[in-house]
């Protein structure tokens, strides 16, 4: 610790460190806890029950299918999406850049309801695939379009500095439009 | 804002909730589709309260699947009042200690004001000729319910079709457990609560039919006009209580056990039986009974009591963890 301390660059690495933690355990470990807390009231046995039974593993199988498709999808177009953002300047492109944080910046609720009302058989989305026999609210594909709604953010914002350090050009020379 | 201002506020803020004259508050934690009920019946008591004591109360309204509503009451939602949709999740707040177990003879009519039943929502024209539960389970039917897990009006709903299962010659426990095992396969979405169900029906026009609370369809009707969606009686259905009655931790806490009982009196009273009324919930008053009798359809009606024995047992053969919703509703 005094070694540390004596190169430390940052003044009062104590003082920091412990509010990190506080901080990090009134926001997150304490909430978490209680999770646990919670479940083990149910008993080893009674808890092995519950996570195991038919209709939790279909969720399972449902969150983690749903969120790896959209996942991929989100790897291919966020690349293309970033690789555009990062790469070129053109009218519209810093809005562009803010609309990758809407769906950050939108409750997830009021994503819900918005997405079910495109993607309902009576919806402006919904009704073509409707036609097509696709039903996609409250669907699988209803899910992974949802995800794909949310992951897209994550995906832009990692790889954007990943490609800006990529290519030095974007920074030094603006005006290099093909 | 200047700090001066910012401190100027904050004593005012603090002088607010410290005077003594303030406005009694009441929370009422209801059920889903007794918003606009509560919105006229809250309205209404509480200009009687002022005409009657001088005082002012205000009252917040809390709705949703009524086990959800118990659920978070159980979990500290502070409720003076809970209007739920049936007596096992009131029996579950007070198993839990916040209100006595006997709660259900403290008020007329099992603490019951108002009565309604389940009947069905079907599109303009009844495309899919639904006349009866028996058609529920015809292929290519989509049913609308919410969840039994987590609503009162879906447990109803399953009671209803289990009894109706039972009825039919040759009915037994067996054949109405294959029943509403056909019924649920034909639901493509099971929401938390009835109103759910219905903007599922109504608004995203999923399904073919809506199994629904009377007072839920009828308000439909009223909401769409009648040139969007019809009712269809079943030939049996079932008497639906939903109970009232006072959270007495909460009001003895709060102080609001006077308030609260009034509230709850209120909803006898041929005022408030006139408001349920117009709201399509049957009322239990005699005389405002016979004047809105021409308004519901008669309809063949079973009880809990008297079908399941009682709710405590219908809820532990059904709906508790592993009862028979549990074992029907699997992934395929």
């Amino acid at each position: 610790m005094p070694l540390r301390k004596a190169h430390s660059v940052l003044p009062g690495f104590g003082l920091a460190m412990g509010f990190t933690l506080l901080y990090l355990s009134l926001v997150v470990l304490i909430p978490l806890s209680t999770l646990f807390w919670k479940s083990a009231s149910l008993g080893p046995a009674g808890f092995w029950q519950a996570v195991t039974s038919p209709r939790v593993v279909a969720s399972y199988k449902l969150t983690f299918g749903a969120s790896l498709v959209a996942a991929a999808i989100n790897g291919a177009f966020g690349l293309v999406v970033a690789w555009v953002l990062v790469r070129y300047r053109f009218r519209g492109r810093r809005l562009m850049d803010a609309l990758v944080d809407f769906p950050f910046a939108l409750p997830t609720a009021v994503a819900g309801i918005a997405l079910t009302t495109l993607y309902a058989p009576n919806g402006w989305l919904g009704a073509p695939l409707a036609k097509l026999g696709i039903k996609a609210a409250f669907t699988p594909l209803g899910i992974t379009l949802a995800l794909t709604f949310i992951g897209l953010p994550f995906v832009v914002r990692t790889l954007q500095p990943v490609l800006e350090s990529l290519d030095p050009a974007s920074s030094s020379s603006p005006a290099t439009c093909p | 804002m200047s700090r001066k201002h910012v401190f100027v506020v904050t004593l005012l803020l603090a002088a607010a909730s410290a005077a003594p004259a303030v406005a009694q508050e009441l929370l009422n934690v209801s059920y889903d589709p007794t918003r606009e009920l509560y919105q006229e019946f809250n309205a209404a008591f509480i200009r009687d309260w002022q005409a009657k004591t001088g005082k002012a109360v205000t009252i917040q309204q809390s709705h949703g699947g009524a086990a959800k509503q118990a659920r978070a009451v159980i979990d500290g939602l502070e409720a003076d009042v809970v209007t739920l949709a049936l007596a096992y999740d009131i029996d579950a707040i007070a198993a839990s200690g916040l209100l006595a177990r006997d709660w259900q003879k403290r008020l007329p009519s099992n603490s019951s004001p108002y009565t309604s039943t389940i009947v069905f929502l079907v599109r303009k024209g009844n495309p899919k000729g639904i006349r009866d539960w028996g058609d529920l389970v015809k292929p290519g039917v989509q049913v609308i319910t919410p969840n039994p897990k987590t609503s009162g009006g879906a447990r109803w709903n399953y009671l209803a079709a289990w009894a109706y299962a039972r009825r039919q010659s040759g009915g037994s426990d067996a054949k109405a457990k294959d029943f509403v095992t056909a019924l649920f396969k034909n639901v493509p979405v099971l929401d938390s609560g009835a109103r759910g169900s219905t903007t599922t029906f109504v608004q995203r026009g999923i399904g073919d039919v809506l199994l629904a609370w009377e007072n839920e369809a009828f308000l439909s009707i009223q909401e769409l006009g009648p040139d969007k969606v019809d009712i269809v009686v079943p030939s049996l259905s079932i008497l639906a209580e939903p109970p009232v009655t006072i959270v007495d931790k909460v009001v003895d806490k709060k102080g609001t056990r006077a308030v609260a009982q009034a509230y709850l009196e209120y909803l006898y009273t041929p005022e408030g039986q006139e408001i349920a009324a117009r709201h399509f919930y049957r009322p239990r008053l005699e005389a405002v009974a016979k004047k809105y009798a021409a308004a519901f359809p008669r309809v063949n009606l079973i009880t809990i009591d008297d079908v399941f024995g009682g709710w405590q047992k219908a809820q532990r053969t059904h709906f508790a963890d592993g009862g028979i919703f549990d074992q029907i509703y699997q992934p395929r």
